[in-house]
């Protein structure tokens, strides 16, 4: 059972705002009946361009009603502008947070809010050349570059809980990696500053934290840093990975590639046995 | 709030007397049947006769019986020791719609290199056994089919898949986990070599399986430990709880009939009533072969998740085979298999019976749903509630 805010709970048992706004100024679709959750957005502004009256008509799981209310009573009263700059965080946060695999369902409002605006603003969606990169759930490009770059996404599975992207077949993985590879390369600093000894050991061990680990972990494997010096990384293999023949194919393409990536280029994996 | 647990197959309640059975076995009588004391020696008698009653059940022989932890570990038994046995062949058959206990060693053993055949079933879940006699080739080590489907309630004929097998050389297994107890199955009438059983489907506790072995099949250990088991499974006996699975199995040998007319008279009171009122809902997989206590209910345009919580908030549990409960983002892989459309996929429904649920509790839930649908229909862009046809883009 997921674990959801007494907000949540509230907000799905008691939804506001349901329904369509008669001769609404935008509209919006997102999602569809395929991909499991899909919302519909209509507004209507009063004189002086704030939201006046906003309503939802949503299919989905509890947190799919409850982020379309939330988000109706958050842009209600709203300029566009103020609208547009709602995030997904804030719809999340305004019901006290929600289950990292259920953060989709707050994107869904996001871009419902955006498309809405879009179509107020009469102009053709802002992303002429859209390229779908999850054929699954028709995730584009730039909709997993914004969840990227505003939640500071750094796994594929992290990528999948808030966009589905990646949550079918599977075989967009590797086009999701390098799209938040770009993405952490636009928003890491440019040139890397030569770093401290602690600094290092902090940075490898953040990096097995965050990179390594979860993957190895898959496999019912697991690595530890043992010690750092100079520029050799000293490791000890821990579960599946102790007993694996492939570990030090791992160990150098793998966990080497990623120090190397996202540390400093000169590091040397070294395994030692306890 | 009372509950109304109509969600058996997921788990039963113990039943009293399968608990008496086994309380004294905790504190009282916690000798170990591997003793040479008294003390010790009486747990064991107790554990034979466990074994005689579990045999009993399915038409086997005591000696046949081997206890594990769950119905996972049966299965994982089951396959490994079938690969051991014929180290040459390197192919598994199996169905699409099998339980994870299955399908994810099968996806795990394919990684190590074995060739897996999953074989499809047609729209109301039955497998094609032209197709799947076609699939048994000689590099086939074993057969893995479900006797009973614990989304569905579909029924395979595993007996006539054992016979083809066996008519090959074949060693075949069946996760019989949703099966036994609720189907009467006599073991010595049929050709299947392996079989699983969990305690927890059957009113005994959670943490205790069956592994049937033929006597006479090849057979290598899962867990190798101790003489415990014949020196089939090692590990020092879970005796409350063989205690406790040899009661239910004695019980469920008892009871079957009754139980079984009970439950499939209140399921098809419940089905009928449900797919009368309300529109644009149907049963997913055949009527025609089907366990007497399962019905799974789509929906048409509300998804599964925000109709398991409103009949939570009336304390009825079920479960269902939406994406969101599934905790990935795709509808239930046996529901896929069917080729149930995404409409109806996305809002399925399994309720489930036991001997404990009553006539009272499925006119509460037949007073209670309808309006739950209605209300997620009215939320949603697909509905159209005017002439009840859909609005997909």
């Amino acid at each position: 059972m997921w674990e959801y805010t007494e907000k949540v709970k509230e907000h799905f048992l008691n939804p506001r705002n349901v329904g369509e706004v008669e001769n609404p100024d935008g509209i919006a679709e997102v999602g569809s009946i395929a991909c499991g959750d899909a919302l519909k957005l209509s507004f209507k502004l009063d004189e002086n361009k704030r939201i006046k009256d906003i309503k939802f008509k949503t299919f989905g799981c509890a947190s799919a009603i409850a982020t379309s209310s939330a988000l109706t009573e958050m842009v209600k009263g709203m300029t566009l502008e103020e609208a547009m700059k709602v995030t997904n965080q804030d719809i999340a946060a305004y019901l006290g947070g929600l289950p990292q695999e259920k953060m989709h369902c707050s994107v869904m409002g996001k871009q419902a809010m955006e498309k809405a605006i879009e179509n107020y603003k009469g102009g053709p969606p802002t992303e002429p050349a859209a390229q779908i990169i999850c054929e699954c759930f028709g995730v584009t490009e730039r909709e997993i570059e914004q969840a990227v770059r505003e939640n500071n996404l750094s796994t594929v599975e992290e990528v999948t809980n808030y966009t589905k992207a990646g949550g079918g077949c599977g075989g967009c993985h590797d086009a999701i990696r390098q799209i938040i590879e770009r993405v952490r390369a636009e928003t890491a600093p440019a040139a890397r500053p030569k770093l401290s000894n602690i600094q290092k050991i902090k940075m490898i061990e953040e990096i097995i934290d965050r990179e390594i680990r979860p993957s190895l972990k898959k496999d019912g494997g697991d690595i530890e840093l043992v010690d750092v010096i100079g520029n050799r990384v000293l490791v000890a293999t821990r579960g599946t990975c102790a007993t694996c023949k492939a570990a030090d194919i791992t160990l150098k393409h793998f966990v080497e590639l990623k120090l190397r990536d996202f540390v400093s280029p000169e590091l040397v994996i070294e395994e030692v046995t306890p | 709030m009372k509950t109304i647990y109509l969600d058996n197959n997921a788990t039963t309640q113990v039943a009293e007397e399968v608990l008496d059975a086994m309380l004294p076995y905790f504190r009282d009588l916690y000798g170990n049947p591997s003793s040479m004391h008294t003390f010790g020696g009486q747990v064991g008698r107790k554990i034979r006769e466990a074994r005689e009653q579990a045999a009993a059940l399915i038409g086997a022989g005591p000696e046949e019986i081997i206890f594990t932890s769950c119905g996972t570990e049966s299965d994982n038994a089951a396959i490994r020791s079938a690969l051991a046995a014929h180290p040459d062949r390197r192919h598994v058959l199996t169905s699409r719609v099998e339980h994870p206990a299955v399908k994810s060693l099968c996806d795990h053993l394919s990684r190590q290199g074995y060739r897996i055949t999953e074989l499809p079933v047609d729209k109301d879940g039955i497998l094609d056994m032209t197709q799947y006699e076609r699939a048994l080739t000689p590099d086939t080590a074993v057969v893995s089919l479900m006797w009973a489907n614990n989304e569905t309630g579909v029924l395979f004929p595993v007996e006539k898949a054992a016979e083809l097998a066996k008519e090959r050389g074949i060693l075949f297994h069946t996760d019989a986990v949703q099966a036994v107890g609720k189907i009467p199955i006599n073991m010595k009438a049929t050709s299947i070599d392996m079989l699983s059983i969990s305690g927890h489907k059957l009113h005994a506790p959670k943490g205790i399986g069956i592994f049937y072995v033929r006597k006479g099949t090849r057979f290598s250990p899962f867990l190798i430990g101790g003489h415990q088991e014949n020196g089939r499974r090692g590990g020092t006996e879970n005796t409350p709880s063989i205690i406790g699975l040899g009661k239910a199995c004695e019980l469920a040998a008892r009871n079957m009939d009754a139980e079984n007319r009970m439950v499939l008279r209140l399921r098809d009171k419940l089905e009928a009533e449900i797919l009368t009122r309300i529109p644009n809902s149907r049963v997913n997989g055949t009527r025609l072969y089907r366990l007497p206590n399962t019905t799974n209910i789509s929906f048409e345009f509300v998804e599964g998740e925000a109709i398991l919580l409103l009949m939570d908030d009336y304390g009825i549990c079920a479960s269902s085979g939406s994406a969101c409960t599934s905790g990935s983002l795709q509808p239930s892989h046996v529901l896929r298999a069917m080729g149930v459309p995404f409409t109806m996929a996305h809002g399925s429904i399994r309720f489930s019976f036991s001997i404990y649920n009553t006539e009272d509790e499925v006119d509460f839930v037949i007073e209670k749903l309808p309006p739950i649908i209605e209300r997620l229909r009215s939320m949603s862009p697909y509905w159209n509630a005017g002439d009840q046809v859909c609005s997909v883009q």
